[in-house]
């Protein structure tokens, strides 16, 4: 067995993973790491939320684990996970053939545009917690939808200036797809076959079965609500100690406990203990927290400010 | 005569905009040309996924020459009024004006103003940018390195060129030289996004439009319709099956690609367990994809329509469809068959802790408000006790399918699903009916309810609905009306004509609110707001709203059926000869009578005239014929017979006439005077009994 048929994307979900990442890599994109905290999207990742905001050019792009406590289905359900992988791509500005890069990078995973039907369908995109919204579409193939495509022009309350072009690529989608397997936990994870072939359910099944049981049943609520509360204060506390006037110099730790707070209210929301009228004032609470962060990353460097 | 082509190329529009974003285009530019003075043979817009074009034919080479003479001050007028003239006509002096003499005035200045028409290329040079600049998308964008600028272009998606070229036939035609933030027009299109992307260069619509042919791209949406259409039917008939059409997803479906290239595909047998309406919701909402029958079952068949004709003759596209729609199903098959481990009656509970809105309660008050209202309804329509006792029933269940996996999945499948698991439940028919049909009609168009359990669920429905969102004055405003109030209003008016059924709305107002535990007193405004719902109903059927006004403007009226048969009666009496000239007397009566209560205030002629002192012939007859009208009118219209009371009014004419004709209103007599304005007053008030007369035009 070869090296490149191990790292084949239609025969391996690492394989995928790496051809994306060779793929942007070749774009001039920084090569990151997924970000050390629970998040529900790669748009979460301060290399997208923060560095979409301000003047600098910017390109990155990274594998995002991604928490949905909701979607937990006890490991039962082939096509749902709490917890999953995004690949992300971030350019800034948003280059001028942007949908043409997208395509390139589909045939380099072994999608051909002459042979499959690829289709841009309106999708606007809209974070209620980040206070962001962008323009753009699902895009299709053969029916499915296999990424998100989207301009963003608002982000943390502010306008993106310039615009950032952000792709999103469900993987376990497009590897079940390219690998023509009809349940997640049957994708081939390693490339190999026989004794040494490693599936996703071999990696992930127990841990859907165990967060499951953690997300619906036994987080403990009580403590859940404190840390909410703790990170909220936390991150007003640090972008107040950070706050020097023209300049802000501690936005990250206080971004840190945005993300936090983002992920401990899907935790209560999971556990059913959030109604319908206290959800949004908890959005809104989050959102807060996230404009006040970008409000001062835009006074950092890298907001654009200079040295 | 020359033609405009102009072309904008952009990333993919959202397929609902594009027809209003072509008809935008053709307005904006069509009126701009018309503003400056220049007419044109022919305009038609078009839009694909990808670019929006207009074709304007017949359009002059420069615009006309305009001269216009502009009159001055006289000769030897005041040196202000000199320099205001040569300003406002702008003269450097009085030698460049001409003077004119008029016998009246004498001499006076006329300045000459000539205009050269410009070119049409510069004209179109200077209105395009702006239109592409303003142009009106339902929401816009900025993108690339330009929108560092605040004020860079904004687009649906990314704009990417332009074509816009001017000539006449047979000739080269001109590039329109314009640029919108750096994008040139040019003479350069491109055909479709996979298979054939090259550049093409285009000089007029006429070589367009073929060479797009070449390049799959169907222009036209109509076209493109009309080859789905014809290509699935043409299909699904090989195929021994018919095609379901849906008119709103052909729309979708021909913004959705250039090329359309129809495809079958197929999913398991065992998914037709599932009811086919979830089926079709599934495989429409999510995949954009069209059923078919056979006979008059679902088949298990679907018809994908790409946007490419692949190499390999779409074999893979069917297959990658048949995988999602499988899924799909699958997901469908399973909320379905959990939704039926659960009684509709073990949902109830869930109702309780959702909102309805955040002031009128949660679904579970709401459900406890329907009940009592139906089951009221019902009675009052007399539609027997078992009726009732089903309506409320139904009311008990209407909302239990809120709260199952598949309605949360499909909210558009509400009310159906509900009748789906109560008739699983073996609930009586009529109460499983009643489930499926509350919410019903949705709209001007929808079926009406006739069943007597299902009228009175819907109109419980509707009722509180409304009640509810008046009594915490949540009205709708000019185009605003969230919780669509106008439609349940129809929806009312529509159960209550359509069923021929009589009921009192404000009874049922008060009623409702009772329940409601609010006590602002808004019957009486709901009830105008009937009225003009009413008004907008009967216009669609030819009826005359000043009619309805007249006839609304009557004490307690309430009852819709009532209501129409009375604007009917009034209409046909109106119609007739004497009733046109009855109208008449009674506007002239009605005039006087305005006048004269400005005189001696108003109800100053309220008191019954006094029969000693009717003079003339004409007066006593006219009083006679008053008092048989005014007993005739009200005991007919009592008896609800309309057309039997127009029929007595009608029999005032003559006497109206008569009066109007021999007798002097407003007498040198004062008690003459005011015996006969009291009998007018009467013969106003008889009037009024069958409508307000003064409501009505003519």
């Amino acid at each position: 067995m070869t090296n490149s048929s191990l790292n084949d994307p239609r025969k391996s979900f690492q394989g995928l993973i790496l051809t994306l990442q060779h793929f942007w890599a070749a774009q001039g994109c920084v090569i990151l790491q997924p970000y050390d905290m629970e998040v529900g999207a790669g748009t979460f990742h301060p290399a997208t939320t923060l560095r979409s905001l301000g003047p600098k050019p910017w390109k990155a792009a990274y594998v995002q684990p991604s928490r949905r406590p909701k979607d937990g289905r006890y490991g039962e359900n082939p096509n749902r996970l709490q917890h999953y992988y995004q690949f992300q791509a971030i350019l800034k500005p948003s280059p001028p053939d942007l949908q043409g890069l997208y395509l390139q990078s589909l045939a380099a995973i072994g999608i051909d545009s002459a042979l499959h039907d690829i289709r841009f369908v309106e999708d606007d995109w809209e974070s209620p917690t980040l206070g962001a919204w962008g323009l753009g579409w699902e895009c299709w193939c053969d029916g499915m939808e296999v990424s998100q495509f989207t301009y963003f022009q608002q982000v943390a309350g502010f306008e993106c200036a310039p615009v950032s072009g952000e792709l999103t690529y469900g993987l376990e989608r497009l590897a079940m797809y390219l690998q023509g397997v009809e349940s997640i936990y049957d994708l081939n994870f390693n490339g190999r076959e026989g004794a040494e072939k490693v599936t996703y359910g071999d990696v992930f099944l127990q841990a859907e079965q165990e967060y499951s049981r953690h997300n619906f049943e036994f987080a403990d609520t009580d403590r859940l609500f404190r840390h909410f509360k703790d990170a909220e204060t936390e991150c007003r506390a640090l972008l107040a100690a950070g706050d020097k006037g023209e300049r802000h110099e501690m936005v990250l730790p206080a971004y840190d406990q945005c993300i936090k707070a983002s992920h401990t209210f899907n935790l209560l929301d999971a556990r059913g203990v959030i109604s319908v009228t206290e959800r949004q004032s908890y959005i809104l609470r989050v959102r807060e927290l996230a404009k006040a962060c970008g409000e001062a990353w835009l006074r950092t460097e890298a907001g654009g400010v200079s040295a | 005569m020359p033609d405009l082509l102009l072309e904008l190329f952009s990333e993919e529009i959202p397929a609902r905009m594009q027809a209003q974003a072509a008809s935008d285009l053709e307005r904006l530019v069509t009126g701009a040309l018309i503003e400056r003075g220049l007419k044109f043979e022919g305009a038609v817009s078009h839009a694909t996924p990808r670019r929006l074009a207009l074709h304007i034919a017949g359009l002059p080479g420069r615009q006309p020459d305009v001269r216009e003479e502009k009159k001055g001050p006289r000769v030897g007028a005041p040196e202000a009024a000199v320099l205001g003239f040569l300003k406002s006509a702008g003269l450097a002096s009085l030698d460049q004006a001409k003077i004119e003499k008029d016998p009246k005035k004498g001499e006076f200045y006329v300045a000459v103003i000539e205009r050269e028409g410009k070119p049409t290329l510069d004209l179109l040079a200077h209105i395009l940018p702006t239109i592409i600049r303003t142009f009106p998308w339902p929401k816009s964008m900025r993108w690339g390195t330009a929108s560092v600028r605040p004020d860079s272009l904004r687009w649906v998606r990314p704009l990417h060129s332009i074509v816009a070229t001017f000539g006449p036939e047979n000739e080269e035609p001109d590039v329109v030289p314009f640029e919108v933030d750096g994008i040139a027009a040019g003479n350069i299109t491109y055909g479709h996004r996979f298979m054939a992307p090259a550049p093409i260069k285009v000089r007029r619509f006429d070589d367009y439009l073929p060479a797009l042919d070449r390049a799959k791209v169907v222009l036209t949406a109509a076209r493109r319709k009309d080859i789905i259409l014809h290509d699935a039917r043409a299909l699904a008939f090989a195929q021994g099956y018919e095609l379901i059409e849906d008119e709103a997803l052909l729309d979708e479906v021909a913004g959705l690609v250039e090329w359309p290239v129809v495809l079958m595909g197929s999913f398991d047998e065992s998914f037709l367990s599932i009811p086919p309406e979830v089926i079709r919701a599934t495989i429409r909402a999510n995949q954009k994809c069209f059923v078919l029958r056979t006979g008059d079952r679902l088949a298990n068949r679907f018809i994908v329509i790409s946007n490419i004709e692949a190499t390999d003759g779409g074999k893979e596209i069917v297959a990658g469809n048949k995988r999602v729609v499988a899924a799909r199903l699958a997901d469908a098959k399973f909320f379905w068959e959990t939704d039926l481990g659960t009684k509709l009656e073990d949902r109830l509970p869930k109702l309780e802790s959702i909102i309805f809105h955040q002031r009128l309660g949660t679904q579970g008050e709401r459900v406890r408000r329907l009940e009592t209202l139906a089951d009221e309804i019902a009675t009052r329509l007399d539609a027997g006790s078992a009726a009732a006792a089903h309506a409320a029933q139904a009311a008990h269940l209407c909302k239990a399918d809120l709260v199952s996996e598949m309605v949360g999945e499909f909210p558009e499948l509400q009310g159906l699903m509900g009748r789906y698991y109560a008739l699983a439940q073996h609930k009586h028919p009529s109460v499983a009916a009643a489930i499926g049909e509350h919410y019903k009609p949705q709209g001007p168009g929808d079926r009406v309810p006739t069943d007597p359990v299902s009228v009175a669920v819907a109109l419980a429905d509707k009722i509180d609905t409304l009640v509810g969102f008046w009594a915490i004055n949540e009205k709708p405003t000019g185009s605003k009306d969230p919780y669509a109030l106008r439609r349940a209003a129809l929806g009312v008016i529509r159960l209550v004509l359509e069923n021929g059924l009589r009921l009192s709305l404000l009874y049922m107002f008060r009623f409702a609110q009772s329940h409601l535990h609010m006590h602002a007193n808004i019957a009486n405004d709901l009830l105008s707001f009937f009225a003009d719902r009413l008004k907008v109903y009967l216009r669609d059927k030819g009826a005359r709203h000043d009619l309805i006004d007249a006839v609304f403007a009557l004490d307690g009226q309430d009852d819709l059926l009532m209501i129409v048969k009375r604007v009917e009666a009034l209409g046909k009496l109106l119609e007739t000869d004497d009733g046109g000239n009855l109208l008449a007397g009674y506007k002239r009566a009605a005039n006087i009578l305005r006048a004269e209560e400005k005189r001696d205030g108003a109800g100053a002629f309220e008191a019954k005239h006094t029969a000693g002192l009717l003079a003339q012939d004409e007066e006593r007859a006219l009083a006679r014929a008053i008092a048989r009208a005014a007993s005739e009118t009200r005991d007919r219209a009592g008896a609800e017979d309309f057309e039997g009371a127009m029929q007595a009014l009608a029999r005032l004419r003559a006497p109206v006439d008569a009066f109007f004709d021999k007798v002097t209103v407003n007498a040198e007599d004062a008690g003459l005077r005011l015996n006969r304005l009291r009998l007018l007053n009467e013969l106003r008030a008889a009037m009024h009994e069958v409508a307000d007369f003064s409501k009505v035009a003519g």
